[in-house]
């Protein structure tokens, strides 16, 4: 499906997202494997929580790190996600 | 396991060990002839004890450890398993249980849920009873098909994973359609690697080049029809290859084996190698096994290499290799791994591509030499 704004994603069935200390970063654990997560990829998904809809997130994100103009940016990095099935919609 | 990174920051020093295997037991109900536990697993049986786990569980978990596999043997054979599954899954691992399936009731798959069991992954020997239940000289198709019925039952992800050689290699339409009919999120099709008890049955497991080829083809034209529904893995066979797989993504580097006895391995076959005593849980802190100990160090990094590896621009891509492979093809384990075409030894593997382009029929081939304790006793050698 294609995202907007009022799209509600959540994290995929199967895949775990977890702060881990000694990598210092967010990472992505699914069967026999694992993404780690560059900063904003993990700012972004862990606002994934099946509650938040996209504009939230991005307006969330944008007031978190004073900045604008966030949306494609995010919708983008979604759509990747969604492809790898790190994220789905509700 | 699947590495990836969304970032490039490259981490200095030693990283984490961050993929643990615990081989719970080397009893196993199955006797595979590709099996890759010790060709002589039944010299020593001794398993460590359940606190012994949960020891290690803690102290790589501490080390940054994430991934945890229970393997085997059939790990489902351990009666504690879901107390260990338990403690992994509290400790913040990602818990996969890697099982034939055999002993998983329903009670046992509703405690391993309950106990907070991330995945299974299921292995089926073939897509028909008859050659799944011959490879692995049991009865045991139909109680793998009502396996994967109890998995999708309790919602787990399922990887199905199916070794793939030259007596099931023609079948791969039917396996994948088996693994969509079983509903599996992912398939490992999982070419032979040479190692323990395939490397005894080597003539009788290396495809054809045709049949490899073919066998590809067929992969992607289902990877097409299935798009992001299941996920495809296809492992080459190294054999086939003219550079060696960066095994175990390096020595040391990421991956962690505990034995059923308690020895730790860079890799699950890392034991054959001459001259390294590899430490024991038992005797050592798993922060000491992973940092200090000189079997975790001696084939780490790159200044191990002799030459071509050694002046090699591609060094640091592959790290020379397998050091199990060199060993069992050269008797060197400090050699480039023979399936890079600049070993001076690729000629073996040249030799062995050679002869598997043979018809069956035409192979002179011992008998098949399934896996069991007689047969290990009697083979008494590593690989």
């Amino acid at each position: 499906m294609a995202i907007d704004a009022a799209s509600v994603p959540r994290i995929g069935k199967g895949f775990r997202l977890q702060w881990e200390a000694a990598q210092n970063a967010h990472v992505l654990l699914y069967p026999e494997g694992m993404v780690k997560l560059n900063g904003s990829a993990g700012e972004i998904l862990t606002r994934c929580d099946g509650a938040t809809p996209v504009q939230a997130i991005v307006a969330d994100l944008e007031q978190r790190f004073s900045t604008s103009g966030l949306d494609n940016d995010v919708c983008a990095f979604l759509a990747m996600a969604q492809e790898n099935r790190w994220v789905e919609f509700a | 396991m699947t590495l990836e990174s969304a970032d490039r920051a490259a981490i200095p020093g030693i990283g984490p060990p961050l993929w643990l295997l615990a081989e719970l037991t080397y009893r196993c109900p199955l006797h595979c002839v590709f099996c890759y536990n010790p060709v002589d697993f039944a010299r020593d049986e001794t398993e460590i004890s359940t606190d012994d786990w949960l020891r290690v569980l803690r102290e790589a978990r501490d080390l940054g450890a994430v991934q945890c596999g229970f393997s085997g043997g059939e790990p489902l054979q351990r009666a504690d398993l879901e107390l260990l599954v338990a403690e992994a899954r509290r400790l913040g691992y990602y818990t996969n249980l890697l099982t034939s399936g055999i002993g998983l009731s329903q009670a046992r798959v509703v405690a391993l849920k309950q106990a907070g069991l991330d995945h299974i992954q299921l292995s089926f020997q073939d897509s028909t009873r008859e050659v799944n239940d011959f490879l692995s000289s049991t009865r045991t198709f139909d109680l793998k098909r009502q396996a994967a019925a109890l998995i999708k039952s309790q919602g787990f992800p399922m990887v199905m994973n199916c070794v793939i050689h030259r007596m099931n290699i023609d079948h791969l339409d039917r396996i994948i359609e088996l693994a969509v009919e079983l509903d599996a999120e992912y398939l490992e099709l999982a070419n032979t690697q040479f190692y323990s008890w395939a490397h005894v049955n080597r003539e009788h497991l290396l495809p054809t080049r045709e049949q490899l080829q073919r066998a590809e083809a067929t992969t992607n034209r289902w990877r097409e029809k299935l798009g992001t529904k299941m996920k495809l893995f296809f492992v080459v066979p190294d054999y086939y290859e003219s550079r060696p797989k960066k095994c175990m993504n390096g020595w040391g580097n990421v991956f962690l084996t505990i034995t059923p006895d308690g020895t730790a391995l860079p890799c699950h076959t890392a034991r054959m190698l001459p001259g390294l005593a590899f430490p024991n849980v038992r005797d050592m802190s798993v922060h000491d096994i992973w940092h200090v100990s000189e079997g975790f160090n001696r084939y780490r990094g790159t200044d191990w290499m002799k030459e071509p590896c050694r002046s090699c621009a591609e060094r640091e891509k592959d790290l020379g290799g397998c050091r199990c492979q060199a060993y069992m093809l050269t008797q060197d384990p400090a050699m480039a791994d023979p399936v890079c075409d600049k070993s001076p030894h690729h000629g073996v593997i040249l030799d062995i591509v050679e002869k598997a382009q043979k018809r069956q029929d035409t192979v002179e081939a011992r008998p098949l030499v399934f896996r069991n304790r007689k047969e290990s006793k009697e083979l008494a050698r590593p690989f």
